[in-house]
């Protein structure tokens, strides 16, 4: 059964009327015509028609009558050897953000670099980037990034704040606070820099602690560190609140293991089983096979049940749920192969955790304890010690690099106010951060795609760092600081280069690991277990003795474009990209279970797309911190749990994007966090109330309506392995009556049940219409989307953002369905909203499907869009005069129309759209991150995906250079490439050998659908139906009956 | 301000002229057979006798063969490789014929070598000759302050002989005759006039006639006494209003919609550049080959205008302008120009001291450089993709199909009109190098109908060279 009820948005199983309203239309506001019969009765049309006449005449006189600009063409003084201009550069570099990591590719035009992908050669991402690793090129340009050192808030010379810095580091006792340093050379530095200044001490600081998995591996296996787990090792998957796909720890590695567990084909169909346990929902509860949620503090009480169902056989006493899904959780974990991760900040949860890992096998095999992990290495108790130290004036000195705690430690003003006491305090801050504010100093650490670098996340996994561009600023390294101040005779530059051609051994093996970027022992990743010594007894009682936090229970989360904070609170592409599950946007939210929407008076507003004006909710916390936040309704999320996101409620200076006068930008879920003498714990309880107020927040997952048509197909296991073609039969049924016409001969003609096949596609291809069937020679290109492998993550949404200058329009113009991704990853649910654990989530993306016969096409008054001889639908934007009749007609809502002047891509003055959030992304510094060989779009005119064609034309042009077929993989779009599950794949189908001709027509012919196949658009984008692994797919439609009325 | 006409006495006008003209008949032709070619489509659908069909193949078919004829009396003819253009290309930078430079002068200079091919050796490889020991070939390197040759291992044996050839029958440039060509353009458009002048003076004569046959008319009416009707003034006869009415909004709209169209395009438009680069005297009279400047035009989308280092390459050799009295350069208007003072003027911006033989630095050693701003005249819309490197590498298209014979232009002005009719044009016509490259071996159809003789040939239109997205996104 693959068809059962889907719904976007609890409004879709309402019958609410303004709903169907919006549904029906197109665009959002009152279209300015009169549509009524008697236009000519109306009050002015003549008048109107003379007035528009008049202005046009005009209009067209004054343009015509402009002069022609004198433009110049300025070569280079002197041309640098390696840059061709027109021609891009590729450098091999590595991302790293805190003990985030991700080897890339840096893709330079003359000299800047305009995209980042990720780097194949490495053995842990395998070419992987998230949505944040696409982003980080629009960072470089950040006009909130600081351009020269400060003293006292003033500019300052380098010189003049080393003197400073140097006597006030002289004979005092202090903190070097880093983030997670992942850096050899770096550690290096830091510790010739401790050994001069021997009253410095380092701590790591990390915005979301891992500290108690780290004390407990250090209480468990005697090393102070993280493992590896290999996610695709593992035939079950145990997450207990691991967002693992999305933020927790290794997000792209993670997806890239996980991914290939989930890989499956009716010739071996196999999955992985996911269990899954949350409080709130995430994008890996969407992926998982079974799923049950948990209040946070409850979360101990579910490891230990599964402990003892794993090492006893005890019968969990949960909820029913739950006890159903640990039972089979530890039957399926006994088997071998399994794997339990939790992304609790308690020592004693995690010792319990590493018990169940322990007895389960997986030590050694899927959890790696000899090819560890450095990804995070804070301890917050060293960091409580040193606020008290600062706080009791014991502390001279306090320098600070890649962390901000005024903002995200658990008491921020605390720590402000222990910071004031210190004489000398520096940040290495890139922006004038809520922590650099309070710093005497700062001197501006580069941009890491200005930076030479290194990273080691795992002992013997190396990879180098290599600016693509010179600091566009009077920034300094943070190791060439902390050289100077050590009166190093060396640059940090030149110290780099030493440390590397050294261990490597020559300057040609030195050479090559640049280029390659990474630097890795050969074959599979060492694996062994490390003997387990933890004390699961008292570890357990201590978890069994965790008290319920309050009625209501306020989980802190990161949001997987903005993270923990940071520089991404700035980042208008990660701002505008929507939330993977609340498909909101710009803000953060007060996220509630539908259950306790309703207790909030917020069913009509908080999760109606129709009202986009939600109630604001007043949440204060145990310590009395309060805030007042708009209500979001997300099913699947626990009844007695709400949630914030963390990155939001920054000050003005972070930044435009991150906050502004009129919009205040969120608020800062950090203070709800607190310390328990050993961990900092992520949730609280709360009380929650309704405010009168109101407020708008931009949601888009309903801007897009199918109306009701089925787009995805999903199976069970069981079901797929029972008969793998179901799906082909239902297809066959839709199409097979086409695969000739009854008054043909032959016996062609297909009623009733019958596999679709490609006779039948091909019959209905050229018998499903009037119109005449074009032949494609040469190519024609295709792409297949897996629906199971998708986790709906949005780095593909980011990546297009970035290859196509796709445009940022602001919160207020999302609010009115204005957004222009080119590619948007759809969500829906199925199951009862009244009951999170029923809930099951599917992402799909959805780009244009580039249809064979594309109703776009046919209402196009100007032939603006057309098909081209490869397949393409194409979109000419100087033709297009923004009738909008395409994005009437499109079935699938993925045409975009340009309501504003969003990049002033026109010769008009004071055209150019600015709403205060979103303005610095057209300042001259912010543009150069704008894609050379893609039109910047202007005002009036549609616009869509064009599956990346500079990139086709490229790969084209480039075999044709060489004089060769173009060999498939050759041509890559931006949305396949940035993709850390591989779920999208791309080629020409007319060639034989091309993956995507093998998946279409044989590996996985049984789940290949197109997206509303029955009204004859043919598209050239497949979809593999959703495979889960699990008994029942919830939410078919007999449950559907009377389900919003009873439920809510 | 920097917009000057070309002046029509100009040989290059008058080249232009007649492409242009070509160009023209060539488009006519070509929408002609395009439309034929639709009448073609149309057979299929419709009946039509039989009788009719060869007819109508057969002005299809002459149409055709008319177009590839103009359309190659288009192409101009390459000059085939000669010792001259060898040695401008490939050693000019460093030496001269008669002068000593980086390396000796050329002329005569076989004589004075070693035999045995040592000087192919020489120049395919220097370096591997000098570290051989070889005594003559140690003797030139200390004596040109160990300079090492450039290697030329493309060179063929007979190349370098011809390149010698030209160097030893070199003669140093003597007066030569001042090019008086006696003007004798235009005579197209004289004949234009003439075909004008004469179909108005019969107009004249057919209204005069009509005149004087319609008085004849009345004469006799009044004779006759059968009642004229009231003669009623030419300005008030309805039928001349409505006629004059017509013309008037059809030629006016005419005239409005193609300056519309024309809006933006600046054919013809030959602007003062900040030097006055002569093309005729490096690429005409120097033969100097295009890429050697305009190097990214087989790699990249953009040609490059070279950076002034490149200039240097050889203009620190060559300090004067020397040709002034074989070819006197002067600007469109006719002012005349110091080749001298140009050359001087590079060194500014190259941060050359012709004084000292060597670059101005700062003290970290960069050379003081600023890049000459010249003006752009080839201007396409933000929204157009244009790529060199598949017109010249993959398409095998000559410089002058687009820039025009730039190798006689002192002055470069804009040659095509750069609008969307003309590529589109081009595309139509263009043949593939369908055979020739083995990317096109995945169109098997096209391929198949080539071999059983269906086709004679692939355009680029076929390919999809029509479509938006090949130029737009």
């Amino acid at each position: 059964m693959s068809q059962k009820q889907y719904w976007s948005d609890l409004q879709d199983l309402s019958n609410i009327t303004n709903n169907k309203e919006v549904v029906e239309q197109e665009f959002k506001e009152e279209l300015p015509f009169d549509l009524s019969d008697n236009v000519f009765n109306a009050t002015t049309p003549r008048r109107d028609f003379l007035k528009f006449v008049g202005f046009s005449t005009l209009a067209a006189t004054l343009v015509s009558s402009c002069e022609l600009p004198v433009r110049k063409a300025i070569p280079y003084a002197i041309k640098p050897e390696d840059i061709t201009p027109g021609v891009p550069n590729y450098y091999a570099s590595t991302f790293v953000d805190g003990g985030e990591y991700c080897p890339i590719v840096i893709k330079t035009r003359e000299g800047r670099p305009i995209k980042v992908e990720g780097n194949e050669l490495s053995a842990i991402t395998k070419g992987g980037t998230s949505a944040r690793v696409q982003a980080s090129v629009l960072g470089l340009y950040d006009k909130a990034r600081l351009t020269h050192p400060m003293a006292d808030g003033k500019e300052a010379t380098f010189e003049a704040v080393d003197r400073l810095v140097k006597e006030g580091l002289a004979g005092k006792s202090g903190y070097l606070v880093t983030g997670s340093i992942l850096s050899p050379t770096t550690k290096e530095v830091i510790k010739e820099f401790l050994a001069k200044y021997t009253g410095m001490k380092h701590v790591v600081y990390d915005a979301i602690s891992y500290s108690g998995m780290l004390q407990a591996n250090e209480a468990c296996y005697g090393q102070r560190t993280l493992p590896t787990f290999h996610f695709g090792k593992a035939r079950t998957i145990v997450s207990l609140g691991a967002d693992f796909l999305g933020t927790w720890l290794s997000p792209v590695e993670f997806s890239k293991g996980y991914a290939s567990g989930r890989k499956i084909s009716a010739k071996n169909p196999e999955l992985s089983k996911h269990y899954h346990v949350e409080s709130i929902h995430t994008i890996t509860g969407a992926a998982a096979d079974e799923r049950a949620t948990c209040r946070p503090s409850e979360l101990g009480l579910v490891v230990n049940a599964l402990y003892n169902a794993v090492a006893n056989g005890t019968k969990p006493s949960l909820s029913a749920n739950l006890n159903k899904l640990i039972t089979s959780a530890a039957a399926d974990l006994k088997k071998g192969n399994g794997m339990v991760v939790c992304d609790s900040n308690d020592v004693n949860v995690q010792i319990v955790v590493n018990a169940i890992n322990d007895k389960i096998g997986a030590n050694g095999t899927t959890v790696n304890w000899v090819t560890t992990s450095n990804n995070k290495q804070g301890i917050d108790k060293q960091v409580a010690d040193m606020v008290a130290d600062m706080e009791a004036g014991r502390a001279g000195v306090v320098l600070m690099h890649g962390v901000n705690p005024v903002y995200d430690y658990l008491d921020g003003k605390k720590f402000a106010a222990a910071l004031a006491k210190v004489p000398v305090t520096v940040s290495f801050a890139e922006r004038l951060d809520e922590t650099a504010q309070k710093c005497k100093y700062i001197i501006p650490d580069h941009h890491y795609l200005e930076s030479w670098g290194d990273a080691e996340p795992k002992p013997n996994y190396y990879s180098l760092m290599q600016p693509g561009i010179s600091p566009l600023f009077k920034t300094r390294a943070f190791q060439d600081s902390l050289m100077v101040w050590m009166d190093a005779n060396q640059q940090y530059g030149e110290y780099w280069k030493q440390y590397w051609e050294s261990r490597i051994g020559s300057s040609a093996g030195f050479d090559k690991a640049l280029q390659d970027g990474v630097i890795q022992p050969g074959g599979e990743m060492a694996n062994g277990a490390v003997p387990f010594t933890g004390n699961v007894e008292a570890a357990m009682s201590a978890v069994g003795a965790k008290k319920k936090a309050g009625d209501v229970e306020l989980v802190v989360y990161q949001k997987v474009g903005i993270g923990y904070g940071g520089a991404w609170s700035n980042n208008p592409w990660l701002l505008e990209m929507p939330d993977p599950i609340t498909r909101a946007t710009w803000d953060n939210y007060l996220c509630v279970s539908p259950k306790r929407g309703k207790e909030l008076d917020a069913e009509l507003t908080g999760f109606t797309e129709v009202e986009t004006h939600k109630r604001v909710a007043k949440v204060t916390g145990p310590n009395g911190y309060t805030i007042e936040l708009p209500v979001i309704v997300v099913p699947g999320m626990h009844n007695d749990v709400v949630a914030i996101a963390t990155g939001f409620g920054r000050d003005a200076k972070v930044g435009r994007a991150a906050a502004s006068d009129k919009t205040k930008g969120g608020k800062n879920a950090y203070p709800f966090t607190s310390f328990n003498g050993n961990n900092i714990e992520y949730y609280c309880g709360v009380t929650v109330a309704k405010t009168e107020e109101k407020y708008e927040v931009a949601l888009t997952q309903t801007h897009n309506s199918y109306e009701g048509r089925p787009v995805v197909h999903e199976f069970t296991l069981e079901e797929f392995k029972k008969d793998p073609k179901e799906l082909q039969k239902e297809r066959g049924a839709e199409i097979g009556h086409y695969t000739s016409l009854p008054w043909e001969e032959g016996e062609g003609h297909h009623e009733g049940e019958h596999l679709a096949n490609p006779e039948m596609e091909e019959g209905y291809r050229k018998n499903g219409t009037l119109y005449p069937n074009h032949p494609y020679e040469g190519i024609k290109w295709g792409m297949s989307i897996d629906l199971n492998t998708c986790t709906g993550c949005g780095a593909c949404v980011v990546g297009c953002m970035a290859e196509n200058n796709v445009s940022v329009v602001g919160k207020y113009h999302v609010l009115r369905a204005h957004e222009m991704h080119w590619i948007r990853i759809d969500r829906y649910y199925s199951g009862m909203p009244e009951d999170p654990d029923s809930i099951q989530t599917v992402f799909q993306p959805m780009l244009c499907q580039h249809c064979d016969n594309a109703p776009c096409e046919n209402v196009c008054p100007v032939s603006a869009t057309n098909h081209s001889t490869e397949g393409l639908n194409q979109m000419a934007y100087n033709r297009c005069i923004g009738t909008k009749y395409c994005a009437n007609n499109c079935p699938y809502k993925v045409r975009h129309f340009n309501w504003m002047d969003w990049n002033g891509a026109d010769c008009f003055e004071d055209n150019l759209y600015e709403d205060g959030r979103r303005d610095d992304l057209n300042d001259d510094l912010t543009r150069m991150v704008l894609n050379p060989d893609v039109t910047v779009r202007s005002r009036g005119v549609m616009e869509k995906c064009s599956f990346c064609v500079q990139r086709l034309q490229d790969a084209k042009l480039a075999a044709k250079k060489e004089g060769h077929p173009m060999r498939d993989g050759a041509a890559r779009t931006a949305c396949q490439q940035s993709c850390p599950t591989d779920s999208i794949t791309f080629g020409n189908v007319n060639d034989k050998e091309s993956e995507i001709y093998k998946i279409r027509h044989e590996e996985q012919q049984e789940r290949t659908f197109y997206v509303l196949e029955h009204i004859h658009t043919l598209p050239n984008i497949n979809y593999l139906s959703k495979i889960r692994n699990t008994e029942e797919i919830v939410a078919g439609d007999e449950k559907k009956d009377g389900m919003y009325a009873e439920h809510i | 301000m920097f917009y000057s006409k070309n002046t029509p006495e100009s040989r290059a006008s008058i080249e232009k002229h007649f492409l242009e003209n070509v160009y023209k008949i060539c488009r006519l032709c070509c929408s002609f057979a395009s439309l034929l070619y639709k009448g073609k489509l149309i057979l299929k659908f419709i009946p039509v006798p039989e009788s009719l069909k060869p007819m109508l193949r057969l002005c299809f078919r002459s149409a055709l063969s008319l177009f590839i004829l103009l359309l190659l009396s288009n192409v101009s003819a390459i000059a085939a490789p000669d010792g001259k253009a060898l040695f401008m290309s490939n050693c000019a930078s460093c030496h001269n014929p008669v002068k000593e430079s980086t390396g000796p002068a050329l002329k005569g200079i076989r004589g004075s070598l070693p035999g045995d091919g040592w000087v192919y050796k020489w120049v395919h490889n220097s370096a591997s000759l000098i570290a051989s020991g070889d005594a003559e070939a140690n003797r030139v390197y200390n004596k040109y302050a160990k300079t090492a040759m450039t290697a030329f291992p493309s060179l063929t044996e007979e190349e370098i002989d011809a390149i010698l050839q030209y160097a030893d029958d070199y003669k140093a440039p003597v007066a030569a005759t001042p090019a008086g060509n006696a003007n004798s353009g235009a005579p197209a458009e004289s004949n234009t006039w003439l075909y004008t002048v004469i179909t108005l003076s019969l107009l004249v004569l057919v209204v005069i006639l009509w005149r004087a046959n319609q008085g004849l008319k009345r004469a006799a009416n009044d004779k006759e006494n059968i009642p004229n009707e009231k003669e009623i003034p030419l300005y008030r006869s309805k039928l001349v209003i409505a006629v004059t009415a017509i013309l008037i909004f059809i030629f006016s709209g005419y005239w409005l919609v193609n300056g519309a169209i024309n809006e933006g395009r600046q054919q013809n438009y030959q602007p003062l550049q900040p030097i006055f680069y002569s093309h005729k005297v490096h690429v005409g009279i120097n033969q100097l080959n295009c890429l050697y400047c305009h190097a990214g035009a087989e790699k990249s989308r953009q040609a490059m205008i070279p950076s002034s280092n490149v200039c240097m390459n050889c203009h620190k050799q060559i300090n004067e302008y020397t040709g002034a009295e074989e070819h006197p350069l002067k600007t469109a208007e006719g002012k005349e120009i110091d080749g001298t003072q140009q050359i001087q003027l590079l060194y500014k911006y190259a941060g050359w001291d012709p004084v000292k033989k060597a670059y101005n630095r700062d003290e970290k050693g960069n050379i003081l450089a600023t890049p000459i701003q010249w003006v752009k005249i080839h201007n396409l819309p933000d929204h157009v993709y244009f790529n060199h490197s598949q017109h010249v590498k993959v398409g095998q298209v000559q410089c002058q199909q687009c820039h025009g014979s730039i190798e006689e232009m002192d002055e470069v002005y804009q040659f095509a009109p750069l609008s969307m009719g003309w590529c589109i044009n081009c595309h139509r016509q263009t043949e593939v190098q369908f055979t020739n490259n083995n990317y096109y071996s995945i169109f098997e159809k096209y391929h198949e109908e080539l071999e059983s003789g269906k086709r004679t040939k692939v355009t680029e239109a076929e390919l999809g060279g029509l479509e938006c997205q090949k130029c737009h996104y």
